[in-house]
């Protein structure tokens, strides 16, 4: 029995990223859904004045990353358990690699490259931090 | 018409060790709220992504978060992460303790208790947001 095998290591990582998750997504929801207007307070503003911030980075881009790996984890879990022909298997199994890999991509790029304030955009649309004009 | 035919055997679940108890329900919860929250997170790091593009298209979709049947959605999507989290807690705790998995159903009750509390902090506050007020 090997020590690094991956379903070993696939059955650790879901119990340690579990528990991370339980305060990333506990803090995200209070923060998003909870505090001062909840959904309806979120727009282009609220986002761009978070992630301007260094911490917000890091935290939805660790969220982001574990997120996406648990869940998929997860659905790699549930094919196993259902999908018994070797072609369909193999299809939704590389489906979920490549729809996981972009997203984690997508969601990285997202949060490190975004403008909060982008030029050409209406004043009332950005954080309060923008230079005027 | 004398002829019988042979019925079928009934499924008796009582007396089993698995079938029908605490331990199935939290396997088949676990099951149906993670894949249901995988398939969320697909759709949010899309619609979150969309801030990187502009800030009135951002602000479009986030509209469509602000509807009453999509702030009913996020109550649901909520009851089942704070399900999960707190499903995966006892999960890692019958994992690792004997005393845990001696005291499973026990403590699927104190999840669901856990549950129910959360909720009750979470629900009013949120609906109010969406329902304004």
């Amino acid at each position: 029995m090997k020590f690094f095998r991956f379903d070993r290591l696939a059955w650790i990582f879901m119990r340690v990223s579990g528990f991370l998750l339980i305060g990333l997504i506990f803090t995200h929801l209070i923060v998003n859904l909870m505090q001062d207007g909840g959904v309806k307070a979120i727009d282009f503003a609220f986002v761009a004045g978070k992630l301007a911030n260094p911490f917000w980075q890091w935290f939805d881009v660790t969220l982001l990353w574990l997120a996406l790996i648990h869940g998929s984890n997860g659905m790699r879990v549930v094919i196993d358990d259902y999908v018994y022909r070797t072609g369909v298997k193999r299809f939704l199994l590389v489906s979920l690699v490549i729809s996981t890999t972009t997203l984690i991509v997508l969601g990285t790029l997202v949060i490190f490259t975004l403008d909060p304030c982008p030029v050409g955009s209406p004043a009332d649309l950005l954080p309060s931090f923008c230079p005027a004009g | 018409m004398s002829i019988k035919t042979p019925s079928k055997p009934k499924t008796v679940f009582r007396g089993t060790l698995y079938r029908g108890h605490e331990g199935m329900w939290s396997w088949v919860l676990h099951r149906i709220t993670g894949i249901a929250i995988y398939f969320f997170l697909l759709v949010h790091v899309l619609d979150t992504a969309t801030v990187r593009l502009d800030p009135e298209l951002y602000n479009a979709v986030m509209a469509s978060y602000k509807t009453p049947i999509m702030g009913l959605g996020e109550a649901a999507l909520v009851a089942a992460i704070v399900f999960h989290a707190f499903n995966g807690l006892r999960i890692i705790l019958v994992d690792m303790t004997a005393w845990a998995s001696r005291h499973h159903r026990t403590l699927f009750y104190g999840v669901l208790v856990l549950w129910a509390v959360v909720m009750i902090a979470f629900l009013p506050r949120h609906l109010m947001h969406v329902f304004g007020g």
